[in-house]
C-alpha cells in the first residue's frame, strides 16, 4: 500500500497541475500579507479564497486525475492486490498532495504572518476543505460514468455547497422570517461544509459582533468546546462518509 | 489705625484657629466611638478617626467638620443601615473603608450619602458591598475623587449605583474606580460637573448612565466590560473626550448609546471590541471627531431620526461592519474618515481619496432586517452581494456616504 501511494503521488507530481496550484497559491498567500494593511485583513481575504478556491481545484483535480488514471487502476486490478487497497491509496495519494501543496502554498506565509489562533484555523479550515472536497470527488468520479458528466457533477456539488446552498438559506430565513427560526438555521447550516468552517472563522474574526441577539445563539452553539468538537466531527463526517460510499461503489464496480 | 486694623485682624484669625480643636477617636484614644465625639465637635473641627472597626451606623455628619480615617478604620452597616449621611457643608471625609450598607426597595441608601449640601468633598475611601456607594443629592460643588467603589451586585433589582448623583451641579467626580455595581456612575438633572479620569468595569448595567445632565464634561475614564455598556440620554451640550469605551459586548449592548442627546462634542475617544460602538438615536447637531474605531461589531448604527451629525476624521479600524442604518432618510453627514475598507485611490496625492466611499455595506441592512441572516456573513453569496451594491448602489441610502474618505488613518 505504501509503494502505491509513493507511486500514485509521484503520478501526481509529475502532471504539473498540483505545482502551478502550489504557486499560486504562495503568490496569493505572500502577497496577501504584503498588501494588506493588518495581518487580521490579509488572514480574512486569504479565507475567502480558500472559501472559494481550494474546494473547486480540490474537487475537479482530484476527479481528473481519477479518470486520468483509469486504464492504471485497471492494471492494478489485475495484480493481486485488494481493490478497496487500491482505492484507498488512491484517496491517501490525492490527500497528501492537495494538503502539501496548501500547506506550502498556504500554511508557510500564514504562520509566518499570524501565527495565533486565526492563523492556525485558516489553516485547518484549508486541509479540511481539500480533504472534504477530495472525498467528494472520489465520489463523483465513481457515480458517473464518462468524464464529462463526472467533472460537471463535481461543478454542480462545488456550486451547490459554495453558492446555491447559502442563496436557498437566505431565501428560507427571509420567507420564514416571522417563525423562530434561528435553531433550524443554525443546523442546516451546520449540514454544509463550508458553511460549518466559515462560521468557525466567524467566531473567530466578528466575535464582537457576534455578541447580539441572534449571534449569541449560535455562539453558545459553536463557540463553546463542545461546539468545536462538533464542527471537527461534522467535518469528519463529510470527508469519511463520501468516501465510503465511493469505495462501497468501487468494490462491487464493473470496470 | 490701618496697620492696627491689621494686627488686629491676624491675632483674631490665629485665636480663631486654636479654637478648633482635634478629637482623636479609637479604642487607646479619649473617644470610644464616632458619634461621642461629633457630639462634642463643634464647627469647624477635625475628627481623627484611628484603626478598627465601627458599627455604629447610622453616622449623621452634622457639623461642618473634617473627618479622617488613620490606617482605614472600618465603618459597617451590618446589611442594614445607611452607614454615612453627611448633613452639613463643607465636610471633608477620608480615609475609611465604609461597608455593608442596608438594601431597601423604599430608601436609596447609601454607603455615603450627601444630603442637600455643598462643598463636601469625600477622598480617597474603599467602598465595598454597598447598596448606592456615594450617593448626592441637591449637592453643588462637591468633590469625589480617589474612591475605590467595589460591590457584587447579581442583578439590577437588587444593588444600587457606584456614584448615584441626583439634582446636583458643579460636581467633579474624579478618579474613582468603580466595580461590581448597576451603573457604575449615575447622573440625573446633574448640571455642570466635571467627570475625570474614572474606571468603571464589569458593572452589571451601564458603566455610565446619565439623563437630563446638561453642560457635563467627562474626559480620560475608562468603561470597560459593562454589562449594557454605557448610555447617555435626553441631553444638551455633553463634552466627551479621551475616554476608552473598551469590550462593552452583548445584545442591547453599546459602547455608547446616545438617545437625544444634541449639540454635544465627542472627540477623540477610543471605541474598542464592542458590539455596538456608537449608536445613535434622536440624536441632533452633534460633531463627533478624531475617534478610534476599532475592532467592533458595528463601528457606528445611526438612525433614521438623527439630524445634522458631523462625523468627521474618525478612524474606522476593523470593524465587521462600520456603519448602520434603519431606514432610507440620512441626515448626518461624514468626511474626510479614515475607513480601512476603502478601495480608492489619490492619484493627485491629496491624501483624500477620488473616489466618494459608501460605507454602508448592503448585508448590515439586510441584517438590520433580519438578524439572524448574520449566520451567512463572510460567505461567497454575501460577498458578491455586498460587492454589486457598492459599485451600483442600489438598496442602500445614495446619501450615506463620504465623498473625501483619507486614504492614511489617522494618527490618533
Amino acid at each position: 500500500m505504501k509503494k502505491l501511494i509513493g507511486l500514485v503521488i509521484k503520478d501526481i507530481l509529475k502532471n504539473k497541475v498540483i505545482l502551478i496550484y502550489t504557486l499560486f497559491l504562495a503568490a496569493f498567500g505572500w502577497s496577501v500579507f504584503g498588501l494588506e494593511s493588518s495581518t487580521a485583513k490579509g488572514a480574512l481575504s486569504l479565507f475567502n479564497i480558500i472559501l472559494l478556491s481550494v474546494p473547486l481545484v480540490s474537487i475537479i483535480f482530484a476527479n481528473i486525475y481519477i479518470y486520468n488514471s483509469k486504464e492504471f487502476i485497471e492494471l492494478l486490478v489485475s495484480q493481486p492486490i485488494k481493490r478497496s487497497t487500491i482505492w484507498n491509496s488512491i484517496f491517501i495519494g490525492l490527500l497528501i498532495a492537495i494538503n502539501l501543496a496548501f500547506l506550502i502554498g498556504i500554511g508557510i506565509p500564514v504562520m509566518v504572518f499570524t501565527p495565533d489562533t486565526i492563523g492556525f484555523s485558516v489553516i485547518l479550515t484549508g486541509l479540511f476543505i481539500g480533504s472534504i472536497f477530495t472525498s467528494l470527488a472520489m465520489m463523483s468520479s465513481i457515480i458517473a460514468k464518462d468524464k464529462a458528466r463526472g467533472i460537471g457533477v463535481s461543478i454542480m456539488i462545488w456550486l451547490f455547497l459554495s453558492l446555491i446552498y447559502d442563496g436557498l438559506l437566505l431565501f428560507f430565513m427571509f420567507q420564514f422570517s416571522d417563525y423562530p427560526i434561528e435553531k433550524l438555521m443554525v443546523l442546516f447550516s451546520s449540514l454544509n461544509p463550508i458553511d460549518l468552517a466559515r462560521i468557525q472563522m466567524l467566531l473567530q474574526i466578528d466575535v464582537s459582533a457576534l455578541m447580539g441577539y441572534t449571534g449569541a445563539i449560535f455562539k453558545k452553539f459553536f463557540g463553546n468546546f463542545y461546539g468545536y468538537l462538533i464542527t471537527i466531527g461534522l467535518l469528519m463526517v463529510w470527508i469519511i462518509v463520501p468516501y465510503l460510499i465511493s469505495l462501497r461503489k468501487f468494490n462491487k464496480k464493473d470496470l | 489705625m490701618n496697620r492696627f486694623f491689621l494686627v488686629f485682624i491676624f491675632f483674631i484669625s490665629i485665636f480663631y484657629d486654636l479654637k478648633s480643636r482635634s478629637l482623636q477617636v479609637g479604642s487607646q484614644h479619649p473617644f470610644k466611638s464616632i458619634k461621642s465625639a461629633l457630639e462634642s465637635a463643634n464647627n469647624g473641627d477635625t475628627l481623627l478617626v484611628y484603626a478598627g472597626t465601627y458599627k455604629e451606623s447610622p453616622i449623621i455628619i452634622d457639623k461642618k467638620v473634617t473627618i479622617i480615617g488613620i490606617e482605614r478604620p472600618v465603618l459597617d452597616g451590618e446589611h442594614q443601615y445607611e452607614v454615612v449621611s453627611i448633613k452639613a457643608d463643607s465636610v471633608f471625609f477620608t480615609g475609611f473603608q465604609v461597608q455593608n450598607s442596608g438594601v431597601s426597595s423604599i430608601n436609596d441608601i447609601g454607603g455615603i450619602k450627601v444630603y442637600d449640601r455643598r462643598y463636601v468633598t469625600i477622598q480617597n475611601n474603599i467602598l465595598l458591598n454597598n447598596f448606592f456607594a456615594v450617593y448626592l443629592q441637591y449637592s453643588r460643588h462637591c468633590l469625589v475623587k480617589d474612591n475605590i467603589i467595589t460591590s457584587n451586585a447579581q442583578d439590577e433589582q437588587n444593588s444600587g449605583n457606584g456614584i448615584h448623583c441626583w439634582k446636583s451641579d458643579s460636581l467633579q467626580i474624579i478618579a474613582n474606580r468603580i466595580e461590581g455595581h448597576r451603573d457604575g456612575i449615575y447622573f440625573e438633572f446633574v448640571k455642570e460637573s466635571v467627570v475625570w479620569r474614572n474606571i468603571a468595569r464589569n458593572n452589571i448595567r451601564y458603566g455610565l448612565h446619565f439623563m437630563f445632565s446638561h453642560k457635563d464634561s467627562y474626559f480620560s475614564n475608562i468603561f470597560e466590560n459593562n454589562g449594557a455598556g454605557i448610555a447617555v440620554m435626553y441631553t444638551k451640550h455633553v463634552f466627551m473626550a479621551n475616554n476608552s469605551f473598551i469590550n462593552n459586548t452583548g445584545d442591547a449592548c453599546y459602547g455608547l448609546l446616545l438617545k437625544d442627546i444634541s449639540d454635544s462634542h465627542i472627540i477623540g475617544n477610543r471605541f474598542i471590541g464592542n458590539t455596538i460602538a456608537m449608536f445613535l438615536e434622536g440624536a441632533n447637531r452633534n460633531k463627533i471627531s478624531k475617534n478610534v474605531i476599532q475592532e467592533n461589531g458595528w463601528g457606528m448604527k445611526v438612525q433614521a431620526n438623527c439630524e445634522d451629525n458631523h462625523i468627521y476624521e474618525n478612524n474606522f479600524i476593523h470593524n465587521t461592519f462600520d456603519v448602520a442604518t434603519n431606514g432610507t432618510l440620512v441626515m448626518s453627514y461624514f468626511k474626510e474618515n479614515y475607513w480601512d475598507k476603502y478601495e480608492g485611490y489619490d492619484l493627485d496625492r491629496d491624501g483624500l481619496g477620488d473616489i466618494p466611499y459608501h460605507p454602508l455595506s448592503v448585508y448590515s441592512y439586510v441584517i438590520e432586517q433580519n438578524p439572524i441572516s448574520m449566520l451567512l456573513f463572510r460567505s461567497f453569496m454575501v460577498t458578491l452581494m455586498d460587492r454589486t451594491e457598492r459599485l451600483i448602489p442600489s438598496v442602500t441610502p445614495e446619501a450615506f456616504v463620504d465623498l473625501t474618505p483619507v486614504v492614511k488613518p489617522y494618527k490618533l
